[in-house]
């Protein structure tokens, strides 16, 4: 039986006195879908760049497979090549275009020939569906097709998980549906996902398990029947309430998100 | 032919020659500083942007004394001040050198502030992806920097032309020194000065479109300076 692919171990991190982690510790399953909710504030983005460094925790460690992450003698890049992450603001390379962003990490990296990336970069926009798109500029593409574009770059380092910070925060509502299209494709060809999101509809639909985050600790980790119709806290129930108000009945992925 | 004597556009044919030799010397000046100073420019604008310390300190100290005293001081410094301490340079190389130093200070300065333009998102997403800090500068935040300071270092081209003219002050053969030698030896003044101020303002306009060429050559989207956008 094959350990989990990632495991964090009671992280803490603070800015100044602020502590913004404190103690999350839980495992990945390989093939597993989790999906971290929780109110602004309380670290869940802050967790996914510890785990990948981008951030150095204060304390607690992670391990990618039987690699400690936070081990000072583990080769970060090296680590990293295996953790794709896609961001809320995208942040495509604004000098490159679609395809030229797919290739940069698989020419400088991964150490590819330029026919061998581009091969590579091409499929990768087939599956995110933006073969017609590749020789734009990410200024020229619309921000369904940034954030598509971002995810054929993460996915194209053949990473073992995949890691989202609440990839359609920045999307205006008619263009949410195209990149969830995309990460629920992800999901069904069994990556392995930990997706930052206040997107209910795919919470519900397509991932194992949700976990949520309040005020830098786990407070509920469990698959997703049960934390939509039978949370354990009096804080969860609260805070689903507020979503619905907010994006409606726990938003379908397209549905009833009204604009601020 | 007696060109104290010929008529006005007879002396302004008649000396085009000379000041065309003082344009070449001008052009060389200013091509293989702007150059050297672009090529010194990038390191002291990464010490000034990524380190802290004594490294960092120096490297303000030389761009604050190069931006703050006037190019005529430093190239007195430079060919005067040196001699004194037995370092002997020739004019060009003096003139050179000086050019170099000052077009460095402020070309570090555009390509400083364009770095810092680069948004932050950039480098934390090719780090993302297993780049080395080195390598992210390398192929993602220096090339968008280069593209932002290019409309500033445009504007450095155009000005470089014109500071030439200082090296006059140690007899550097460019174009304003042939200009002033030539009205000492025919005493016409206006023709002269006329006519050095043509072929620089005919030099700077050229320049300039082709700055605007370039600029327009290497248009990124989304990586237009303000300027642009607003003529766009």
């Amino acid at each position: 039986m094959a350990g989990p692919i990632l495991r964090v171990e009671n992280l803490h991190k603070a800015y100044g006195k602020t502590e913004v982690l404190r103690g999350v510790s839980f495992e990945v399953a390989p093939g597993e879908v989790v999906v971290i909710i929780g109110p602004s504030g309380t670290g869940k983005s802050t967790l996914l760049r510890c785990i990948n460094q981008l951030t150095p925790p204060d304390q607690g460690r992670v391990w990618l497979e039987d690699v400690e992450i936070t081990d000072k003698r583990t080769d970060i890049n090296k680590v990293r090549e295996h953790i794709g992450m896609v961001f809320q603001d995208f942040n495509l390379f604004t000098h490159l275009t679609a395809i030229q962003n797919v290739m940069l990490a698989l020419t400088k990296v991964k150490r590819m020939s330029p026919a061998e990336a581009r091969a590579k970069a091409m499929l990768e926009m087939e599956k995110v569906g933006l073969v017609d798109k590749a020789g734009l500029y990410p200024a020229e593409l619309s921000g369904g097709q940034k954030q598509r574009a971002a995810i054929a770059r993460s996915l194209a380092m053949d990473p073992k998980v995949m890691l989202f910070d609440e990839p359609t925060s920045a999307l205006d509502p008619e263009l949410i549906g195209e990149v969830l299209e995309v990460m629920k494709t992800l999901a069904g060809e069994g990556m392995t996902m930990l997706v930052v999101s206040h997107e209910m509809g795919f919470a519900r639909e397509v991932s194992d398990r949700i976990i949520f985050l309040e005020n830098g600790a786990i407070s509920e980790d469990g698959p997703p029947e049960q934390f939509f119709t039978n949370p354990k806290h009096a804080r969860t129930r609260e805070f689903l309430g507020k979503l619905t108000e907010l994006y409606g009945n726990h938003g379908g992925p397209r549905g009833g998100r009204r604009k601020k | 032919m007696n060109l104290s004597e010929a008529g006005t556009l007879e002396f302004m044919w008649g000396i085009l020659p000379e000041l065309l030799k003082g344009l070449e010397v001008t052009l060389q000046l200013t091509v293989t500083s702007l150059i050297a100073g672009l090529v010194l420019a990038v390191p002291v604008s990464m010490v000034r942007t990524y380190t802290k310390g004594p490294l960092n300190w120096l490297a303000t100290a030389y761009v604050e004394l190069f931006r703050g005293t006037p190019l005529l001081l430093q190239l007195f410094i430079v060919y005067y001040g040196l001699t004194e301490t037995g370092i002997v340079l020739d004019r060009f190389l003096s003139a050179w050198l000086a050019l170099t130093l000052n077009s460095a200070a402020y070309q570090s300065e555009y390509i400083r502030g364009a770095i810092l333009a680069v948004s932050e998102g950039q480098l934390t997403a090719a780090r993302a992806v297993g780049m080395r800090t080195i390598q992210a500068f390398r192929w993602v935040v220096f090339p968008q920097a280069l593209r932002l300071a290019l409309p500033a270092w445009s504007n450095e081209v155009a000005y470089m032309v014109k500071y030439v003219s200082v090296v006059f002050m140690i007899a550097v053969q460019e174009l304003f020194t042939r200009g002033q030698g030539i009205i000492s030896k025919y005493f016409r003044l206006w023709p002269t000065i006329i006519e050095v101020a043509l072929i620089y303002i005919v030099v700077v306009y050229v320049i300039t479109r082709g700055m605007d060429y370039v600029e327009h050559r290497f248009r990124i989207p989304g990586l237009e300076t303000r300027t642009e956008r607003r003529e766009a």
